[in-house]
């Protein structure tokens, strides 16, 4: 991509002019939202319980599922189900937690991959005998319709509003994590939780709200890809391999790691869906066999 | 009759993608047009089979050879999904059984992949693109911009379309590939948005096509003074989608149950058996596609599937959907083409009260004419 | 090999030998095809200790390169699924030299998020046709004299393929480098205290199983004289994981049985719609939470007797 590219005007790059490059890095960062979004939630349930949630894209889902039943069958609107659908959801994942996954704790890891997957499984096809597969549609929320020029691109205020909604999420998430006591709790009972509970913590508890809050954050996510993305039951299924390869290329040790590695490979896809966008499906995936190469545990991982 | 029995198999999509579109809406079709051919009072015993075939053309296949071999089904409809429908014609062809599709969409199966044993009954991609493509440009709609799935469907939908809007007089300012089962479309949309094209043609289907739509409206494309041409687009899609969001849509289609009264009445009564889902094309195709075969049978009395498919290209078809119509060497079957736009939504009085039709392309000009498709059959 | 397996492998034999007489031919080809796929993974997972969530790229990218062989190069059967074993083969070797470098959940992601890959790849590659697969792959006369067109050759074909896959599959398995195998999976630091070349002991299984997988594919092409895009999907290898788990991880015949109970349950539940996805995911949990020696492993247990 060098000589053959190359233009006159200093106004463009590659022959893409640079004003629509903005509007290209902006709608990547949008969908780098999504990723840290979910990615964010797989870190903090595998930090706790050692268990890579397979089941977290038909949460993703049900989140917006739910944000759509709400919507037709109790007239709930958006923000009702902003604020409501986490924590339905993350009371399924509570009530999953303790029925299935706490009886696999002291097994290999992998059987908790195999549950989770099982569960994605059993979840997706649930929804699909009942909703069917060409989706259903969901409002976008008046406060948030039409948009705005910038003057390189017409940005919609919806999207505008997804990218500070996930930062804020994003970075309280951490900030709980990783400065405050009970953040510290958690970061402790993932190092020892023998000792942690000899402290009179009740570590089960813990990691169950854990695992339901990563749930939770799935379940956000879902709501706010419900007015843009066609809620259907298989919208998750895809974009879970998409997130797990993030994860491997961030590591899964830290928080910000996770965060950072969302948003940054929206920016790579985006401008890859301008130069080449034939392959802007198998960017990250090409990303993350590099990353291995050089750097096996990741880019802020660990090898443990 | 081989058993005493005649067995019709409906093969479709029934859990993913096509479910809506095709699914247990087909099998509904089949019942009543068994029902409304009066096979029990005529003293015919009719049976249907349904199988799932997940879009798999391997497990289409299997259920086929089974239904043939060891459960004697004599003939097999609808099967959408060009992939699993030209395997199936291959196994129909080899056990000399009957195969009328409604459901895929490749005009190859009634092309260079023809065959004595196969009939496309509603619709196809050249139909689609040259519907669709053609009348868009006559009213104005001359510059064009291509959002296309990148896999052979997408670049064949694309391809054929661009022809024929070249051939009208319309020129093509660009197009984007997109991966199958994309789900953010906005990098894409505002490089047709830059492009300043008049219609953005959508050459996917299914998932791809509806969240493209959604997002278009997000982004004002039609606002901005685009328009969308859907290049496959049915009506549960437009259901789905909602018509604030599909508003002012075009696309090609050959059955819509808002015609005229006998639709109307077609229309009421699927709707009731189906869960309140009006039938799509597909739908009807499976219908009229059953009762011209049971026509056929009983004109023969005979169920050998490549003498009834003979028998059907050799009667003029006559039904309460598509009207009076025939049946081509090749296997195609030719009706006129609907060219409609979605309504807005305050101009929708009714639930499933969905289109405007725009146009209607007259049955000899809406297929590809029969000797530039390569078929064998065709002397 | 012990009486109880030798028992056991006659049973299969005869089995196979008898079953036509009564069930569909086809059908029981199709088990066989996924009984060697569901064997080779499990050599992996049961004797390596690795867990694979990528396995269909190798069953397809074999079945692709055999119907293209077959039917655009007009390569011989015997030919054309050589030439797709090896392909699966050096996949195999490609992906093995970045999947290895992670273990245990890492393995498994990565594996998944290589396949697919592989599956997009191949979605928009012209040679694959895309959604239509390459179809009408002709089955050709094997060594220029025996017509696989006929159903009973193809399936002495199919059946020779299957047991020379599974006998070796049981030698490596019980061979020194079977037995090393079990030492990483069991501890890997020991391993490698050892003086043992973990690494590379584990990239041949990955390689090994890759291959026997790609034989797999290349057959069943054959077979259904089809290769299409299912056999790359990611639910084809969440399938094969499946088929393993209920069979029983690291057990010699439990591979097969769990792909034949898989394969008789989706021929027949095929009505059923989205509901096939649901049991698949129910048996999964139940598998997980109760189970996890799977059929044949409990069989064993109760029999006391390695199967």
């Amino acid at each position: 991509m060098r000589a053959p590219f190359r233009t006159t005007a200093m106004d463009s790059i590659f022959g893409v002019p640079v004003q629509a490059l903005f509007g290209q890095l902006l709608i990547g960062l949008i969908n780098g939202s999504f990723y840290a979004l979910l990615s964010l939630g797989l870190a903090v349930i595998f930090g706790l319980l050692n268990i890579i949630n397979f089941t977290h894209g038909a949460q993703y889902m049900m989140g917006a599922f739910v944000a759509y039943l709400l919507a037709s069958k109790a007239g709930l609107g958006y923000w009702w189900s902003l604020a409501l659908v986490p924590l339905v959801v993350g009371f399924t994942g509570v009530v999953i937690e303790r029925l299935m996954l706490s009886k696999l704790y002291r097994l290999d890891h992998l059987y908790g991959l195999l549950l989770t997957f099982g569960l994605a499984l059993i979840i997706q096809g649930l929804f699909r005998n009942e909703y069917g597969t060409s989706g259903l549609p969901y409002a976008m929320p008046a406060e948030l319709a039409g948009g705005r020029n910038l003057g390189f691109m017409f940005l919609p205020n919806y999207r505008a509003w997804v990218i500070v909604a996930s930062l804020g999420v994003c970075i309280g998430t951490w900030f709980v994590i990783e400065k405050t006591k009970l953040g510290s709790y958690l970061r402790a009972a993932t190092e020892n939780p023998a000792l942690v509970q000899a402290f009179g913590i009740n570590v089960p508890r813990m990691i169950t709200l854990t695992y339901g809050f990563g749930v939770a954050l799935a379940a956000f996510a879902g709501v706010m890809a419900a007015p843009i993305y066609q809620v259907s039951p298989q919208m998750g299924a895809d974009l879970i391999i998409v997130v797990f390869a993030v994860v491997v290329i961030g590591g899964m040790g830290s928080i910000m790691g996770s965060i950072v590695t969302g948003f940054a490979l929206g920016l790579i896809e985006g401008l890859t869906k301008v130069f080449y966008p034939e392959a802007s499906n198998t960017v990250i995936f090409i990303i993350m066999a590099i990353v291995l190469m050089f750097k096996p545990a990741g880019l802020f991982g660990s090898q443990k | 009759m081989s058993d005493g029995v005649i067995k019709i198999g409906v093969l479709n999509d029934g859990s993913s993608l096509y479910a809506d579109l095709t699914g247990q809406g087909s099998v509904v079709a089949a019942r009543m047009a068994i029902e409304d051919f009066g096979a029990a009072k005529k003293g015919m015993k009719v049976e249907v089979l349904y199988a799932d075939h997940q879009n798999k053309a391997d497990v289409g296949s299997a259920v086929a050879r089974q239904w043939y071999d060891v459960d004697k089904v004599d003939a097999i409809f609808d099967v959408p999904n060009s992939g699993v429908a030209l395997a199936v014609s291959q196994i129909t062809r080899d056990k000399g059984k009957a195969f009328v599709v409604s459901g895929a969409a490749t005009s190859d199966l009634t092309g260079k992949a023809c065959s004595p044993n196969t009939i496309h009954w509603t619709y196809d991609t050249w139909m689609l693109a040259n519907g669709t493509g053609n009348a868009i440009v006559k009213t104005g709609g001359d510059s064009w911009f291509f959002l296309t799935a990148d896999y052979a469907f997408g670049h064949a939908l694309e391809r054929d379309t661009e022809a024929v809007v070249l051939k009208s007089g319309g020129k093509v300012l660009g197009k984007v590939r997109h991966p199958l089962n994309t789900q953010d479309f906005s990098s894409f949309l505002l490089q047709a948005q830059a492009s300043k094209a008049k219609i953005v043609g959508l050459a996917n289907a299914g998932g791809d096509t509806t969240n493209a739509i959604k997002q278009a409206s997000e982004f004002g494309i039609v606002k901005g003074g685009q328009s969308l041409a859907g290049l496959l687009v049915f009506l549960t899609d437009v259901h789905g989608l909602g018509l604030e969001k599909a508003q002012g849509l075009i696309f090609t289609e050959t059955f819509y149950w808002d015609q005229n009264a006998q639709t109307r009445a077609f229309g009421k009564r699927f709707a009731t058996a189906n869960r309140g889902i009006h039938p799509t094309m597909i739908h009807a195709g499976v219908y009229a596609g059953v009762l011209h075969y049971l026509k056929a049978v009983e004109a023969l009395k005979s169920d050998d599937g490549t003498k009834v498919i003979a028998k059907m290209k050799d009667t003029p078809t006559d039904d309460p959907l598509f009207g009076k119509g025939r049946i081509r060497a090749d296997g195609r079957k030719v009706h006129p083409a609907l060219l409609v736009e979605v309504k807005k939504p305050s101009e929708s009085k009714a639930p499933w009260d969905y289109y405007k039709i725009r146009a209607t392309i007259p049955a000899e000009q809406a297929f590809r004419p029969e000797k530039d498709g390569g078929c064998s059959l065709v002397k | 090999m012990p009486r109880s397996q030798k028992i056991a492998l006659g049973v299969m034999f005869a089995f196979f030998l008898a079953a036509p007489l009564a069930v569909y031919p086809v059908f029981l080809m199709k088990a066989m095809c996924f009984a060697l796929f569901a064997c080779a993974f499990n050599l992996l997972i049961g004797f390596g200790g690795l867990l694979s969530f990528g396995h269909a790229m190798f069953l397809g990218t074999a079945g692709y390169a055999t119907a293209h062989a077959a039917k655009v190069w007009g390569f011989a059967p015997e030919f054309a699924i050589l030439f797709g074993t090896a392909a699966a083969a050096l996949l195999g070797l490609v992906t093995g030299l970045l999947a290895i470098r992670r273990q245990g959940i890492y393995f498994a992601m990565i594996t998944l998020a290589l396949a697919q890959m592989i599956y997009f790849y191949y979605l928009q590659a012209p040679f694959t046709y895309g959604e239509d697969g390459i179809q009408a792959v002709p089955r050709g006369m094997l060594f220029g004299v025996i017509d696989l067109a006929n159903i009973w050759a193809m399936y002495g074909t199919v059946m020779a393929v299957f047991f020379a896959g599974f006998l070796l599959i049981y030698r490596v398995i019980h061979s020194p480098f079977g037995q090393v195998l079990k030492a990483i999976r069991e501890n890997e630091q020991r391993a490698i205290s050892l003086g043992y070349d973990v690494t590379r002991y584990k990239l041949l299984a990955y390689l090994l199983s890759a291959t026997l997988a790609g034989l797999a594919g290349a057959t069943k092409a054959l077979v259904f004289q089809l290769a299409s895009l299912t056999d790359v999907h990611w639910s084809m290898s969440g399938e094969v994981v499946l088929m393993t788990l209920l069979g029983g991880l690291g057990t010699v015949f439990g591979p097969v049985v769990g792909a034949f109970i898989i394969i008789t349950m989706e021929n027949y539940l095929a009505q059923l719609g989205a509901w096939v996805t649901v049991v698949q995911g129910a048996i999964f949990v139940i598998c997980v939470l109760t189970f996890r020696r799977g059929v044949v492993g409990e069989l064993g247990n109760w029999l006391k007797k390695p199967l």
